[in-house]
């Protein structure tokens, strides 16, 4: 497996929209450095004619009825919300302004 | 950003000359299931905000998906009526990508194993040649929320303070139709695309999996182009054009593409790769500027849902479900009823093909069924701004109408004028054809006498006009017609008294 970079770093941060500085960026790169080799061991395992499986059951075609149950109260839906304005969530700002 | 101000195009010819226009078409269609993809929320448009979500669609913790059965055999008649291989075995897997439209932080899809995959459907043309567009791939994913944007200019997300997100759509079962590149379609590059997506909600229609309503937004479309210098054969960079959400605005936005990218290319200069925003007013599209480490949706495998595996019995039970095929049941109803291409395509046009085949099927000739369909209550209904079909059926006015109203005519007790009154009686809400022919007294003279005596007098008042017609002017009848039947009321058929003037004056 190729080393992970800082780059690869900043980039996955973006993603999940976690702000690091640039002294976090350093030092994650290292500990995620460490657990991506420990992690690396599992592919020394002879894999060779085993089907890579996705989910733990071997089950196919677990389907509902199309029938409606209840939903939550939009009361009950909002509570969690930190913020709620007009029976619907409130959220930031979606686009940065330039 | 201005969105009034389109970006140097090309004329469309001109940039023809020059390049070859690719299409790649994407089409999503809500499925009209009662519930949503992976819950029991019920999918009713227009419900008031956040009344139809729970702990799955809302995406809290410890919640667990499962998938709908009538929404997995929508997907697979689809995929049948697209002329698709079915997937023996396929899994969901998770699109990864923070958007508040999407509580779960990410969108439950297919990812590289559609339910669906290579098929065709070929689209006839205004001028009767018919085009094979290839389908790539037709899989099944859920809709996302709606987000009212608060705080800019006319609810625009630029400028928006925050964002109001009713989740009501999210989880809808959606399914995604991708089209192979469109090649060699030149200069009908839009009105391929136009013909597509309309054959396509003809087929989603007839398959009634959806209600197909571009307007309300279950059928959305999306436009990749791009293009090549003129016979390179090679492909160039596309942009993507989302959310083109009418037919007429199809083939507009592939025009309005095909003349911006000949203008950047022809200007030495080379096409980003990125999303357009369609601008239905002003007919343009603007860069949607999504910065490209977004695209990264870091896909895998849904662990909380197993994979869907039809049986061959399944796929077959459910190809024996398919409907005729919407272009072959156009042709063989247009052969049936004797229509020439015009009247079809009128018929087609204003939405009259079914309410013409219960017309028919309850007994009324194919023209009269067209004739009484098509006229005063067309225009009653565009009017009213409704389809004929649904008009009709608000105002009670039934096939079996229709078939009275011609039995009326051919039964000899009305003439045509006359039944254009009975039938304006019937859709101001009087009765029955027969109710409203007694109610207004319309009723043909039978009594031959009384029209003979008419024939007989107003012979008498026009010596010239009856001289000209004995001489051999037989065209000269009209103007005594018209006096006669004015002298019957309008109660006389136009065709007798003709008969009847002309044996007087020798010419019968
Ligand atoms: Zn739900």
């Amino acid at each position: 497996m190729a080393d992970l970079t800082r780059d690869d770093v900043a980039h996955l941060a973006g993603l999940a929209r976690i702000d690091l500085s640039e002294a976090e960026l350093d030092r994650m790169v290292g500990e995620l450095g460490v657990i991506l080799e420990s992690v690396a061991t599992v592919q020394q395992a002879p894999t060779d004619g085993v089907e890579p499986m996705s989910h733990p059951m071997p089950l196919v075609n677990v389907t509902r009825p199309d029938v409606v149950r209840p939903s939550l109260s939009p009361d009950a839906a909002l509570a969690g919300a930190p913020d709620a304005e007009q029976q619907r969530f409130s959220v930031p700002r979606i686009l940065d302004e330039e | 950003m201005s969105t009034t101000t389109g970006e140097r195009t090309l004329g469309f010819d001109e940039a023809l000359a020059a390049y070859d226009p690719a299409m790649g078409l994407e089409v999503h269609v809500e499925l009209g299931t009662a519930t949503k993809m992976f819950c029991g929320c019920p999918t009713e448009f227009g419900a008031e905000p956040n009344t139809q979500v729970c702990p799955v669609c809302l995406g809290l913790p410890g919640a667990l998906p499962v998938v709908n059965a009538v929404a997995v055999e929508s997907a697979i008649r689809i995929g049948l009526a697209l002329n698709c291989s079915i997937a023996s075995w396929c899994r969901f897997a998770r699109k990864n990508y923070f958007y508040p439209d999407m509580p779960k932080n990410f969108q439950t899809s297919q990812y590289d194993e559609p339910i669906a995959f290579d098929g065709y459907l070929d689209v006839e043309l205004e001028d009767g040649s018919v085009h094979r567009v290839e389908i790539e791939r037709a899989h099944m994913e859920e809709d996302t929320g709606k987000s009212l944007h608060v705080g800019g200019s006319t609810g625009r997300i630029h400028g928006a303070t925050h964002s109001l997100v009713d989740y009501n759509r999210a989880g809808i079962p959606l399914i995604e139709i991708v089209t192979k590149p469109i090649l060699g379609t030149r200069e009908k590059a839009p009105e391929v695309a136009k013909a597509y997506v309309s054959a396509l909600r003809d087929l989603l229609k007839a398959l009634e999996v959806s209600d197909v309503k571009m307007e309300q937004g279950s059928m959305r479309c999306d436009v990749n182009l791009s293009l090549a210098p003129s016979g390179s054969g090679a492909l160039g960079t596309r942009t993507e054009t989302k959310n083109v959400n009418s037919l007429r605005s199809v083939e507009r936005a592939v025009r309005y593409e095909v003349g911006r990218h000949a203008a950047v290319l022809s200007g030495g200069g080379s096409i980003t790769q990125e999303t357009r925003h369609w601008h239905e007013d002003t007919g343009i599209t603007t860069s949607g500027r999504v910065k490209s480490d977004a695209e990264d949706y870091r896909y895998f495998p849904e662990p909380d849902l197993v994979p869907v595996a039809p049986s061959v019995e399944t796929v077959e039970a459910l190809r024996a479900t398919l409907p005729e095929p919407p272009a072959e049941r156009r042709k063989r109803l247009q052969a049936e009823w004797g229509y020439s291409d015009l009247e079809m395509r009128d018929v087609l046009n204003a939405g009259l093909v079914d309410l013409i085949g219960e017309t028919v099927a309850a007994g009324a000739s194919p023209a009269a069924a067209r004739k009484w369909w098509s006229g005063e209550v067309a225009r009653r209904a565009n009017t009213e701004g409704e389809d004929v079909p649904s008009y009709a059926a608000r105002l009670g006015v039934t096939p079996a109408q229709v078939v009275e109203l011609e039995g009326l005519v051919t039964g000899g007790r009305l003439n045509d004028s006359m039944a254009r009154q009975a039938w304006e009686g019937v859709l101001d809400g009087e009765g029955t054809p027969t109710e409203v022919a007694d109610a207004r007294g319309l009723e043909l003279v039978q009594d031959t006498g009384a029209l003979e005596a008419a024939v007989d007098s107003v012979i008498a008042a026009n010596p010239d006009v009856a001289e000209k017609i004995r001489g051999g002017k037989v065209q000269a009848v009209g103007a005594l017609i018209g006096q006669v039947m004015k002298e019957m009321r309008g109660q006389a058929d136009a065709a007798t008294a003709r008969q009847i003037i002309l044996e007087r004056l020798g010419q019968g």
